[in-house]
């Protein structure tokens, strides 16, 4: 045993890295945050809506397994069972917690807390500060993070950047390379190990819903010294958003959990100010389609449809690729009260007060439900062994990850609100495990040979030094929004092959002309452009992993949809059809009268499908490609059956 | 409409220490424009407007809605967001410059490390007895919660302090936003268990007293912070502390 304190260092400082440093602080650990910018900046703080919890407030009979099958449906039965499950009973006690921290939760009436209805669950469990959740929740780990600096258990270290894992002779991640942004000095930290919480990669697509550090270059970096990276290609769209020049800003499905509606004019070319047309004249079409969850279905399923509406019935407002998110009907006082972040976010960028004139908006890139490969010890009842070392750790050993820069909880979808829960959980629950991994290990890193840091060390340094010598024509931010404008273009919503081979040679082409980069900075204080290129170098081999697992999924799954590969499920189709078809099945062959016409087709092409591709999408570097792989998904307590929301 | 320009005047600094200069730079003109997006295209094509290839503008931003405070700087001498301050409607050519009471690091960036010092200060934090499941949080009306709420959504972003003629960069002075966070934990009913602590904190060289009760800080906050009714709170919650010192010490 070691004679001094475990200590980890964790990247990130957002609600993943936070939590975890919170909980290692107070098992006595020694923590050292690294963050891009100051704590309290990062991409967490951009969450509106809330955070599930199936505390039942509402006495509608929510349970936390009704959450776990919700969020299993959702993401469309790719998400690994166990660890949901367990995600979704430590959720009540997650809320809790962070109430005691002092997050200023909206109450009722008894001074308890309320929850709303966010998509794909029919249940009140989302509880929300308004509608800056996020940031609220960000601002009270950040401050118990802040009072374990104040006790001397946590270091931080703003403004540097992540470079890559130091990884000794047996390949066992012993420390980081980090980067003074600042300084531009680039050392080695040695830690017992380190955790990856840097967040998602929208910056691939240019322009998305996520903050200018979310590039997943650190997640890349992983890949690319050998880590597993998984189910690169479920990239979530959301509905709503209102377009911008920099960024495609969010409007929190939280807006419609109020009572918002999405419409078109019924007549393609009615130009008519929107508070002038008539009810019966307006097209409510996701509640039309979906009477059952009405315009809450989930996030993929919301998003077809209004891709649908605006480019193939051409019913766009206006003629533009955008519909009406109206809360015109819910007074000031309410609106105010429950979603005033994101009434003033859209005053402010588009001049117009959405209390009084519907909303424009359009679906944007938001959420990667993939990110590094981790693993998870389960027990014997269906959770998860908190005290496994295996738990968030990545396929190369001492290297975890956690909260969106992992591909654990969501599948192939991600349910609203369930972002903020997995990244606290994962934060929360991984701490016993490091602990437990660091007393496993036979060597310390204090018996690690130096040789191995200044290996690692000169790597980045040298690494750098070839960057800024770089003098070629490409000007780096230019090359980055035409990689962000292939991605747009042909790995959406809407997916078909021709256009992801068209991609994945428009992404090598970017790749070539990426060697004629010229470092348009070379000065030696506080310079960024270094730092960029090697991002974009990362978001680059990125942009191949999703295009190249979205190119070999020959199916409609989740957020991943290819018409050519739809099982057009029967309008009348009722999901219990199914379980009822695999019991039946036991006993022999089923008759095609059994169920109605149509329907047992259905079902056998649906379960052939799934034997071909329910499993898990795993990249790995070889020969400058990510080669791909597919691992078993773990659907041991539920299952899997087609999903139905109207 | 295509050949439309936007015209910039940027103050630009390579290094702590060096002078600082002014850069001119015109961009095309796109519709709903931020700073941001222009800076972006400086970054796209650093070329001054006189045509001189330059190392494009270094600035800090991160969310881009206003809801990191990151990006704060002097716009047509205003502090403000980037992020939020639209084309449109600001004259040209559109001045930027960094915060003048925080230390330049690069161009526009500063560093406001103080703020986040001060924080720890304070203890901006509520003594839990630990991350364990213990049970619900305390029942608070929502009225309470509502207050709380806005105080909350600080984003110690400076623009109260680059306001505040009490604010230098040589003083100690904490400022507005640090005195709205001890009454955001003073208000809760597990924080305002260390209440006095904290009270304490802003007694001293740099607290509550130094205020000059310039009320510019709640003008140029974005969040609408009623940073002008925490102030006088704090100052009364400090007029009794000082008055129960004297008594019990």
């Amino acid at each position: 045993m070691m004679n001094r304190k475990k200590k980890i260092v964790i990247i990130g400082g957002g609600l993943a890295g936070l939590a975890l440093a919170m909980k290692f602080c107070e098992r006595n650990g020694e923590v050292t945050v690294v963050s891009y910018q100051s704590l309290k900046r990062s991409h967490s703080v951009c969450a509106q809506g809330g955070i599930n919890a199936a505390i039942d407030a509402k006495n509608e009979g929510d349970s936390p397994e009704k959450h776990f099958y919700d969020t299993i449906k959702g993401g469309d039965f790719l998400a690994h069972q166990p660890l949901v499950r367990d995600m979704c009973y430590q959720a009540p006690a997650i809320i809790h917690l962070m109430d005691r921290m002092g997050v200023a939760f909206n109450r009722t009436g008894e001074g308890h807390l309320d929850f709303r209805r966010f998509g794909g669950t029919l249940y009140n469990r989302t509880a929300f500060a308004g509608a800056t959740t996020g940031q609220q929740l960000v601002y009270a780990l950040d401050e118990q993070v802040r009072r374990n600096i104040h006790d001397g258990n946590a270091t931080t270290l703003e403004w540097h950047e992540y470079l890559g894992a130091v990884l000794d002779s047996d390949g066992i991640c012993r420390g980081a390379v980090i980067h003074d942004l600042k300084t531009n000095e680039i050392y080695t930290l040695p830690a017992d190990a380190v955790v990856l919480a840097t967040g998602g990669p929208g910056q691939v697509y240019g322009r998305s819903t996520n903050s200018v550090v979310n590039t997943g270059a650190a997640a890349t970096t992983a890949y690319l010294q050998g880590a597993k990276y998984a189910n690169g290609e479920f990239i979530q769209i959301h509905p709503t958003a209102i377009p911008g020049q920099d960024k495609l800003r969010l409007m929190s499905e939280s807006a419609r959990g109020e009572g918002g509606r999405i419409w078109v004019p019924q007549k393609a070319d009615d130009r008519r100010d929107p508070k002038k047309i008539p009810e019966n004249e307006r097209f409510y079409f996701l509640e039309e389609k979906y009477p059952l969850f009405k315009n809450l279905v989930p996030r993929d399923v919301a998003s077809r449809e209004i891709y649908d509406i605006v480019y193939n019935q051409k019913m766009g407002v206006d003629g533009d690729p955008m519909v009406y998110l109206d809360l015109t009907h819910k007074s000031r006082e309410f609106l105010d009260n429950r979603l005033g972040g994101i009434m003033d976010i859209y005053t402010k960028f588009t001049g117009v007060d959405p209390r009084d004139h519907p909303m424009k908006i359009f679906p944007a890139v938001h959420y990667s439900m993939g990110g590094l490969w981790t693993d998870y010890g389960p027990d014997q009842n269906g959770l998860i062994d908190h005290g496994s070392p295996r738990n968030q750790m990545t396929s190369i050993t001492g290297l975890f990850a956690a909260g969106e820069a992992d591909y654990q909880y969501h599948g192939a979808n991600r349910l609203g609100a369930n972002s903020l829960l997995s990244c606290i959980y994962t934060g929360l629950m991984m701490a016993r495990g490091i602990m437990n991994y660091t007393d496993s290990l036979e060597k310390s890193v204090d018996d690690i040979p130096s040789t191995v840091f200044d290996d690692a060390r000169n790597h980045w340094k040298n690494r750098f030094k070839e960057i800024k010598k770089m003098n070629g024509r490409e000007n780096p931010y230019k090359l980055h929004q035409e990689l962000g404008e292939v991605m747009l273009a042909n790995v959406l919503i809407v997916r078909d092959n021709k256009s992801l081979e068209k991609a994945t040679d428009e992404i090598n082409d970017i790749e070539t002309r990426f060697k004629d980069v010229k470092c348009v900075d070379t000065s030696d204080w506080a310079n960024p452009s270094p730092s960029f290129i090697n991002q974009l170098f990362c978001m680059i081999h990125l942009s191949k992993i999703i295009t190249k697992g979205a190119l070999l999924r020959d199916e409609f799954r989740g957020s991943h949809y290819k018409p050519d590969f739809d099982l057009i499920q029967p309008k009348d189709f009722d999901p219990h059809e199914y379980i009822e078809y695999l019991e039946q099945k036991q006993y022999g062959d089923i008759s095609e009268d059994k169920f109605p016409a149509g329907h047992l087709d259905y079902m056998k092409r649906f379960e052939e499908n799934n034997i071909k591709w329910l499993k898990t999408t795993v990249a790995q570097f070889k020969d400058n490609q990510p080669d791909i792989t597919y691992d078993k998904v773990d659907t041991s307590l539920i299952t899997p059956r087609p999903r139905k929301y109207d | 409409m295509t050949d439309k320009k936007i015209n910039f005047k940027i103050k630009r600094q390579d290094k702590p220490g060096l002078p600082s200069y002014w850069q001119n730079f015109q961009v095309p003109y796109k519709p709903f424009a931020n700073i941001i997006s222009c800076l972006m295209e400086i970054q796209r094509n650093p070329t001054t407007k006189a045509g001189i290839t330059v190392a494009p503008v270094t600035w800090d931003c991160n969310c881009l809605e206003e809801v990191c405070g990151s990006c704060t700087m002097v716009i047509n001498g205003k502090v403000r967001q980037a992020c939020t301050a639209l084309v449109d409607n600001l004259e040209q050519p559109i001045a930027l410059e960094p915060m003048s009471k925080f230390p330049v690091v690069r161009d526009l960036q500063v560093n406001r490390s103080r703020m986040f010092e001060n924080l720890k200060k304070v203890k901006a934090w509520i003594d839990i007895d630990g991350s364990h499941d213990i049970g619900e949080g305390a029942i608070m009306p929502d009225s309470d919660r509502a207050k709380r709420y806005v105080m909350s959504e600080c984003m110690t972003c400076g623009c109260c302090l680059e306001a505040c003629p009490q604010f230098s960069l040589n003083n100690s002075f904490m400022g507005a936003a640090t005195f709205n966070q001890v009454r955001l934990f003073n208000l809760h009913p597990a924080g305002s268990m260390n209440k006095e602590e904290r009270l304490d904190a802003v007694m001293g060289e740099g607290g509550i007293t130094d205020c000059g009760n310039a009320q510019v800080c709640v003008e140029v906050c974005p969040k609408n912070i009623p940073l002008t009714e925490s102030i006088a709170d704090i100052g009364r919650q400090t007029s009794w502390q000082f008055i129960k010192n004297l008594l019990v010490k």
